[in-house]
């Protein structure tokens, strides 16, 4: 029944794929994942002067709604088994954004005991927007970054990851 | 008051149960005997004269050979502070908490517990606050030493300067 | 007669319709990947502890109790209101008037009743017996 993944590789898919993509990348629903002071940023970016809902970006409080999370602020040990928790229960497809230097690298608190150093020891990141904290306007870059990386997926044609090749599948 | 003065009316009432008296600056501070915290505690916070409503700070220092916990106290309606500290030893420390006097004083003797070991008796909620609740060991001890990964999430980010050092070797 | 179901009839098609398509999109274009730690209940990153089926407060079945019967006095009232117009022509306005109200009468001492034994409060102010 699902068309994704089942078209052989002599079909060309071109506007389809750009229709598809065009409609995922246009309303971007984002979970609220402020954990620290990138949250004020993440607030402010979604406020009325830097807006990222004209890009249909809005924010939703549940992973099942969303599908973008913009992990900001610190993660530390103790948030990091809760935070692969919630994006394992977030619905395909599903895109994350590192917002800030503490979320990609551990920041200015690497060295520190209670760090998990970047999120990406934990989750697999689209986009890492570099900063602390990056500036409404940087966050709104790396979105329309992540709009330009999903323009380029492929779901239609058969591949041999997963669903075509738009994401790889996440392991349990 | 003046702190010394404080520590001084704290002696005349409990005599030998403080232990030395330090003139330090700024801060003068009394180490009193663990057993007596509680006493303590409840006199300078229900004292008219001393009238210490305020726990501001609560902490652990780990020294070579000892653990201290130190108190700073502070007055809202006299303005004056006064600190206290206690010496414990360095295995299996432990001394009442005085969560019944100050509730400022829960977490932060859970921070203590939490990171650096020391065992409140009598405290309502002795658990971790910081680190996980499965976290082995008590990071701000001096002879803390990181394991390697937590849950498969290795604790170390290799830096990528440290690469460009070894290649001119 | 029968074109006056016209307009409903247009309504059910668009809206069965409409969300038949929505479906059918989602079937055929949404990526399915489920696997066990997907799948969990969703409790804010904590892993699930409990049953999902829990007892519920007896004040809910109350109030859906006393709204079901009102309900049904409402719905009895709007046929009323559709043809009393034809009533009032034909002149036998105070008839039907009087009927419905008898109608309402009655159900009007049941209400007073829910409402003397405290029913309709959510934390009833019950005096305290000495």
């Amino acid at each position: 029944m699902p068309l994704l993944n089942t078209l052989p590789d002599y079909v060309l898919t071109t506007k389809t794929d750009e229709l598809l993509n065009w409609m995922r990348k246009s309303s971007i629903w984002y979970m609220l994942f402020g954990l620290a002071c990138c949250a004020i940023e993440l607030m402010h970016t979604g406020g009325p002067r830097a807006d990222i809902d004209r890009f249909g970006a809005t924010p939703r409080a549940s992973a099942r709604q969303s599908d973008l999370m913009i992990v900001a602020g610190t993660l530390t040990l103790k948030m990091a088994l809760r935070t692969r928790l919630l994006y394992d229960q977030m619905p395909d497809p599903r895109y994350v954004i590192s917002m800030g230097s503490c979320a990609s690298c551990g920041g200015l608190f690497q060295l520190a005991y209670s760090v998990c150093d970047g999120v990406d020891k934990i989750l697999p990141v689209d986009v890492y927007v570099p900063g602390c904290p990056p500036r409404p306007e940087a966050l709104t870059e790396g979105l329309l970054k992540l709009q330009e990386k999903m323009m380029t997926e492929r779901w239609l044609v058969r591949s041999s990851n997963g669903n075509g090749n738009g994401k790889q599948v996440a392991a349990a | 008051m003046e702190s010394l003065q404080i520590l001084e009316r704290v002696k005349n009432q409990f005599g030998d149960r403080i232990l030395e008296i330090s003139d330090h600056k700024p801060d003068p501070f009394a180490v009193i005997d663990p057993k007596a915290v509680l006493e303590i505690g409840k006199f300078m916070n229900q004292d008219p004269e001393l009238a210490m409503d305020c726990l501001s700070n609560e902490t652990g220092v780990d020294y070579k050979d000892r653990i201290e916990v130190v108190y700073h106290l502070f007055s809202y309606s006299k303005r004056h502070t006064a600190v206290l500290k206690v010496k414990l030893p360095r295995d299996n420390p432990s001394v009442a908490t005085l969560e019944g006097v100050w509730k400022s004083a829960n977490w932060m003797e859970r921070e203590i517990f939490d990171l650096i070991g020391v065992n409140f008796e009598g405290h309502s909620d002795m658990r971790r606050i910081l680190m996980p609740e499965d976290w082995i060991g008590h990071p701000q001890r001096k002879d803390f030493v990181e394991p390697a990964e937590y849950h498969g999430i290795s604790t170390v980010r290799e830096s990528p300067i440290i690469r460009l050092d070894t290649k001119k070797k | 007669m029968y074109l006056n179901f016209g307009v409903p009839l247009a309504l059910t098609i668009i809206g069965i319709g409409f969300v038949a398509l929505m479906f059918g999109l989602q079937k055929l274009l949404a990526p399915q990947n489920p696997y066990d730690r997907k799948l969990t209940p969703y409790e804010c990153g904590e892993p699930p502890t409990g049953r999902a089926w829990i007892n519920f407060n007896v004040r809910f079945y109350l109030i859906a109790l006393i709204f079901v019967v009102f309900e049904v006095e409402v719905a009895f009232v709007y046929p009323i209101a559709a043809v009393y117009l034809d009533w009032v022509r034909s002149g036998r306005r105070w008839y039907a008037l009087s009927e419905i109200l008898v109608f309402l009468m009655i159900l009007f001492v049941g209400l007073v009743y829910v409402w003397v034994k405290h029913d309709l409060e959510w934390i009833k102010k019950v005096p305290v017996e000495e």
